[in-house]
């Protein structure tokens, strides 16, 4: 049975909980809601909800665990001289997996029956036969005992998902029941549905946390399968990035300095631009510029802000790299070999973190006090000496902190690099010359049909890890900053 | 540099400083200053008094010109300082406030150290060659201020660390730095308590030997304690201004005796 | 001082006219100048770079919208199809049967060019295949005038657009220079011409050596789908986060852990969210690759912070009065926020949400990990329910995608999606506006 369809039994089941709660309520204070204890809408709502939440809340425990424990059943099937030379047990696993899917296609598309999918004794080569006609993707023939685990896989699926279905269904009309029996007029519905809604808010809040949860755990987890296979120390103070492109073997060199090394360079170049501009951009609207010049120029500038990064990435890619290329390349200075450099990616990425730039250090330019201002004034300072002497070294570290925000923005930027940065890893001096960032590799190093088992794809994690780890640093750090001068001024 | 436009002038302690004819104020549609004459004398402590709202702060800030930071403002009028009129186009505000000092109702020190919120209006103007003469203007400054031997030990320390009246004290010593000629208090005690506003009042005093000061409070009895000349301004209209012993024992327009015997305000 | 200055003998003051300025003052001013044309030169450099921008975005990508076609009325009877089927190479029996048409309407309007068969299929491509198909497709159409376009390949397509010219073009097996003559003689005789290119709206991608045949439309309906999930689920889940956060919440540490959270992963980068839907939804959960349900879920994850922060700042805005008022007469905390306060934030909430998914839409980097690019998603999804799960491409992954092939025919059509991306952005923002400035509320 679909998910679908459970899904929409069990709203139906509430729905009519909820229409027996209600009644059921009335009927008990003798058809008065007067002499109800709460509305009688909250009587049916407090139905609906017993029967909705255990229900649904079963619904996502089993989809997240019968795979886990399906899996680990069938992993025991495989024994180990399945498991051929340079593969791994997860590989097999991932094509048990495939087989399993490619047989439920076969047998929906009519291809295969039932007992034709389930016989254990089915001849290889024809099931990888059907299968692919199936349009499933099988690489290699497959071989008995993944067949077999296949099969197995699939059937306990199967009634894995039967028996859910059941006890779904069963928790529903479970909820539904006992508490269709508790209501009474003197039942104290609103408090209980409140204290459910109030529940619910809870874990909707509780879905920051676990998003961080998930994205540490996923870091975590797979850098650490990256460190078994590739030692930490060579990732960490590797001074050349060359991963093999066949696939597994101990080819690859995968030293992260040099992203390191571009990703610094290539935000070093943006905040170059960025900061200038933005920071005097924010100084002119807020100290000098008429409201209506700024009612004009500030939200030209934050136009800046909202266009997406694929649009910069093209832009660099086939505007500002060539145009570059005219310049400095061989038809000018020389210096150019192609239009993707750090240059063209640190320019267009500055572009981008102007507006970002400028509105932050505007609001901390706004909240220095006027007072401040006044007095500097009153004694004759000129509005230039003000800004320069008085307001900015006060708004000080609010700037910081506006400037390493922009920082960690311009580290963890993708498209920009990925289009307009190159792809060669290289530890150069040269603004002018290709070079890549740690988003780009990640990037690259998951995209494609690299497996997710071998050094080439995990090293991505731990680039992950990197990136995330330098970023939140940076946020908690310039986070910090920022509130403590806005306390100095509240 | 250029001959003419040097004013020579006889300085006698009774000299008129600022001369102020027929100014009027609007805040955009709001007039907020009407027709105010007032003489203000070299070496004399005028006080600006009157309810809230009056305009006597708006009317003190036309003295240095503070209200062109504000966009909406218009001065209609003369204002002049030493017979020249300070709205002239050819005036540099700048070099106005340099001139005209000013006080406001909160200390509002730089978030620097004392020695530095001191020295930057002589730096600004350039009016020490080198350090040596910065140190001396930074003593003289803290000493007329009558604050020097409280923080003397601690120049270094930020001023925003001071107590209120510290604070305020600092601030006078700020604008007696640049050498001004007037010195202009928006209640300057206003957010002080009143051993602090004791000091400051007596600073007041003292400062009067040297310059003419201009003092805007909301307190009659600060008026009759500092000042020589009152000035009593009701919703923009200066109503009445002379000595202030004529003003507070025997005024003359019945508003102004309203407002001092408590009726109105 | 300077020697304009004069000591009054009793204060030791020098005494200057105001009007007088020395060379100090004069310095002061001119620094003052510098430093305002700094904030000048500031504004200006910004704005000139998002002139560029978008200059460079209309320039390239509105050749996208337009499409070189060759346009000839064909008649075909029944009696000519039979024989054409009964012929060894089909389709050529057609392409030839196309030549003597297209010869003949050459001839009518006085025109002389030479031409073969090979350069028909530079030009046109497999003519007779087209023709075959359609009336194979459509036997009633036999023995009536059709009007055919066909698309011009995409070189003659950038010969018309400039991209392609006579001095840059070498001899290839896609074009010839003496195409050319006939592409000029085609386009004497109005035969050849750009129209409107609807089929880039509503087409789907093509493979990687037809940047001609490419379109944006499937890739639309997988933003869409994709979009629905955001919506259904961010905000939601985001109002509901809010108003626990803002109503609820008391103060313990669990309380400062979820707002710690919530203001990180709003600076998170983007590709580590696509880092956790690549392990979570599908190393974790298998769920298909390249799908919009995974896509919508990763974005769902992104746009949250954004809206709830929103939402947040839209409830806080909604006086307390309201509250008391409505605890006054006796309503629960909870009904009072749900019956005034929520409604009250509703146009700030809906506002903070159309500006998160507007920033969803166009977000590239996640899609990447996801597996939304490096397929060529060929077709719409087959019904709604498919439209989750089928894998689909995006907008941005599809832009992205056109870029990263080494066809330059493609960047056109990159340009081109960018002016649809862009003007969906600007269509959600202008909504927003419209919002808030209808149900603006001071209080």
């Amino acid at each position: 049975m679909p998910i679908v369809w459970l899904f929409l039994i069990v709203i139906a089941i509430s729905a009519v909980g909820y229409v027996l709660g209600r009644s059921r309520a009335l009927h008990s204070a003798g058809g008065d809601s007067r002499n109800l204890h709460s509305l009688p809408t909250f009587y049916g709502a407090n139905v609906a909800l017993k029967a909705l939440i255990p229900a649904f809340g079963l619904l996502i425990a089993w989809l997240l665990l019968q795979p886990l424990y399906v899996n680990s059943q069938v992993s025991g099937m495989i024994p180990d001289t399945a498991i051929k030379e340079g593969s791994s047990r997860s590989l097999v696993m991932a094509e048990v997996r495939r087989t399993a899917d490619g047989l439920n296609n076969a047998v929906s598309q009519g291809l295969l029956t039932e007992i034709e999918a389930a016989n254990p004794n089915a001849d290889n080569a024809e099931v990888t036969r059907i299968l692919k006609e199936a349009g499933q993707v099988v690489t290699s023939d497959i071989t008995q005992p993944v067949l077999l685990a296949a099969q197995k896989h699939r059937v306990m699926n199967t009634t894995g998902y039967s028996i859910m279905s059941v006890v779904i269904i069963l928790a529903a009309l479970a909820g539904t029941g006992i508490s269709w029996w508790q209501t009474h007029a003197e039942y104290r519905a609103r408090n209980v549905v409140e204290q459910g809604v109030r529940a619910l808010l809870l874990a909707a809040a509780s879905i920051a946390v676990l998003t961080t949860i998930g994205i540490v755990l996923s870091l975590v987890f797979n850098t650490w399968e990256f460190f078994k296979l590739y030692p930490a120390s060579d990732f960490f103070f590797g001074t050349t990035w060359a991963p093999s492109f066949s696939g597994r073997g101990g080819a690859s060199d995968l030293g992260i300095i040099p992203l390191l090394w571009g990703t610094f360079y290539i935000s070093l170049v943006a905040l170059l631009v960025a900061v200038p501009i933005g920071l005097f951009a924010a100084i002119y609207l807020s100290e000098y510029a008429s409201p209506r010049v700024r009612s004009i120029a500030k939200p030209l500038l934050e136009v800046l802000a909202g266009i997406p990064t694929i649009v910069y990435g093209l832009f660099a890619l086939l505007t500002v790299g060539p145009l570059l290329l005219d310049v400095f390349g061989d038809g000018g200075l020389g210096w150019m070999k192609a239009g993707t450099a750090v240059m063209t990616a640190g320019l267009v990425m500055g572009i981008m973190l102007i507006p970002f730039v400028s509105s932050l250090s505007d609001d901390i330019i706004n909240a220095v006090p006027q007072a401040m201002r006044d007095g500097s004034y009153g004694l004759g300072a000129t509005q230039s000496e003000t800004i320069r002497q008085v307001v900015l070294p006060a708004a000080l570290p609010g700037i910081v902190g506006a400037i390493l925000l922009a920082a960690s923005r311009a580290i963890g930027e993708t498209m920009i690099v990925v289009l307009g940065a190159g792809a060669a890893a290289r530890l150069s001096l040269n603004p002018f010359e290709a070079m890549t960032t740690v988003t780009a590799k990640i990037v690259s190093q998951l995209t494609g049909d690299a497996d997710f088992a071998s050094p080439e794809a995990l090293v991505a994690f731990a680039l992950g890890m990197t990136l995330f780890i330098l970023t939140l640093g940076l946020n908690i750090f310039a986070l910090y900053i920022v509130r403590k001068y806005r306390e100095q001024y509240e | 540099m250029n001959d003419m436009t040097r004013v020579e002038r006889a300085v006698d302690s009774k000299d008129i400083k600022i001369n102020a004819k027929q100014v009027q104020v609007y805040y955009g549609d709001t007039h907020a200053i009407k027709d105010v004459d007032v003489e203000i004398e070299d070496k004399t402590v005028t006080a600006f008094i009157g309810p809230s709202g009056c305009g006597k702060s708006t009317f003190l800030r036309c003295l240095n010109r503070m209200n062109d930071t504000i966009d909406i403002c218009r001065v209609q009028g003369d204002i002049l300082l030493d017979g020249e009129d300070i709205y002239d186009k050819r005036v540099d505000p700048v070099q106005l406030r340099a001139k005209v000092g000013m006080v406001f109702q909160k200390p509002n020190p730089f978030p620097k150290s004392i020695y530095d919120n001191v020295a930057y209006g002589p730096r600004i103007h350039g009016l020490a060659k080198n350090k040596a003469e910065l140190d001396e203007i930074v003593e003289k400054s803290l000493r007329r201020g009558a604050i020097w031997d409280e923080v003397k030990d601690r120049l270094d320390a930020p001023g925003t660390g001071l107590s209120g009246g510290q604070q305020q004290r600092l601030c006078i010593a700020r604008a007696v730095a640049t050498e001004p000629e007037v010195l202009l208090m928006d209640e300057p005690c206003s957010a002080l308590d009143p051993i602090a506003t004791a000091q400051v009042e007596e600073l007041i005093d003292e400062l009067r030997s040297r310059y003419s000061v201009v003092i805007v409070t909301h307190s009659m009895q600060q008026a009759a304690r500092v000042s020589q000349k009152t000035a009593f301004f009701h919703l923009g209209n200066l109503v009445e201004f002379g000595e202030t012993g004529q003003i507070f024992t025997n005024p003359e327009d019945p508003r102004t005796e309203s407002y001092i015997t408590g009726r109105i305000g | 001082m300077t020697d304009a200055s004069m000591q009054s003998p009793e204060t030791g003051r020098h005494t200057v006219s105001l009007t007088a300025s020395d060379a100090r003052t004069k310095k002061r001013a001119a620094a003052e100048k510098r430093f305002r044309a700094y904030g000048i030169t500031a504004i200006a450099t910004g704005l000139f770079f998002l002139i560029v921008l978008f200059a460079s975005i209309l320039s390239q990508g509105i050749p996208a919208f337009q499409r070189t076609v060759v346009s000839v009325d064909f008649t075909l009877t029944q009696q000519q199809q039979e024989q054409a089927e009964g012929t060894l190479f089909k389709t050529k029996a057609y392409s030839d049967l196309f030549i003597s048409e297209l010869n003949s309407e050459l001839a009518e309007r006085g025109i002389s060019v030479d031409f073969d068969a090979a350069a028909i299929e530079r030009l046109l491509g497999k003519v007779g295949g087209t023709i075959r198909t359609f009336y194979a497709e459509n036997p009633d159409k036999l023995g009536e005038p059709i009007e055919f376009d066909l698309a011009a390949s995409s070189r003659v397509d950038g010969y018309f657009k400039g991209r392609v010219s006579r001095d840059t073009l070498q001899d290839s097996r896609f074009l010839q220079l003496s195409d050319l003559d006939l592409v000029d003689a085609l386009k004497e005789a109005g035969i050849i011409k750009q129209v409107f290119n609807w089929p880039f709206i509503t087409g789907a991608d093509s493979g990687v050596d037809n940047p001609g045949g490419a379109g944006i439309g499937a890739s639309v309906v997988g933003s869409f789908f994709m979009m629905l999930v955001v919506l259904c689920l961010s905000l939601p889940i985001g109002v509901a986060a809010s108003i626990y956060l803002e109503e609820f919440a008391p103060q313990n540490r669990f309380t400062d852990l979820i707002e710690v959270n919530i203001s990180n992963l709003a600076a998170v980068p983007s590709i580590v969210f696509g880092i956790l839907g690549l392990a979570v939804f599908i190393q974790f959960m298998h769920l298909p690759q390249s799908a919009p349900l995974v896509g919508g879920l990763v974005l769902t994850l992104m746009t949250l912070p954004t809206i709830i922060i929103s939402t947040r700042a839209s409830l806080k805005a909604v006086p307390p009065s309201i509250r008391d008022a409505a605890l006054g007469v006796g309503a629960s905390k909870m009904q009072a926020v749900f019956h005034h306060v929520l409604p009250l934030a509703a146009p700030g909430i809906l506002t903070g949400t159309i500006i998160g998914l507007a920033q969803a839409l166009g977000e590239t980097a996640p899609l990447l990990l996801i597996g939304m690019v490096g397929f060529v998603a060929r077709g719409y999804p087959d019904g709604f329910l498919a439209g989750f799960t089928e894998p689909n491409s995006a907008m941005p992954a599809q832009i992205y995608t056109w870029a990263a092939r080494a066809d330059v025919g493609f960047y056109e059509k990159a340009w081109g999606g960018i002016i649809i991306l862009l003007m969906f952005l600007l269509t959600m923002n202008i909504i927003a506006i419209i919002l808030r400035r209808r149900f603006e509320r001071r209080w």
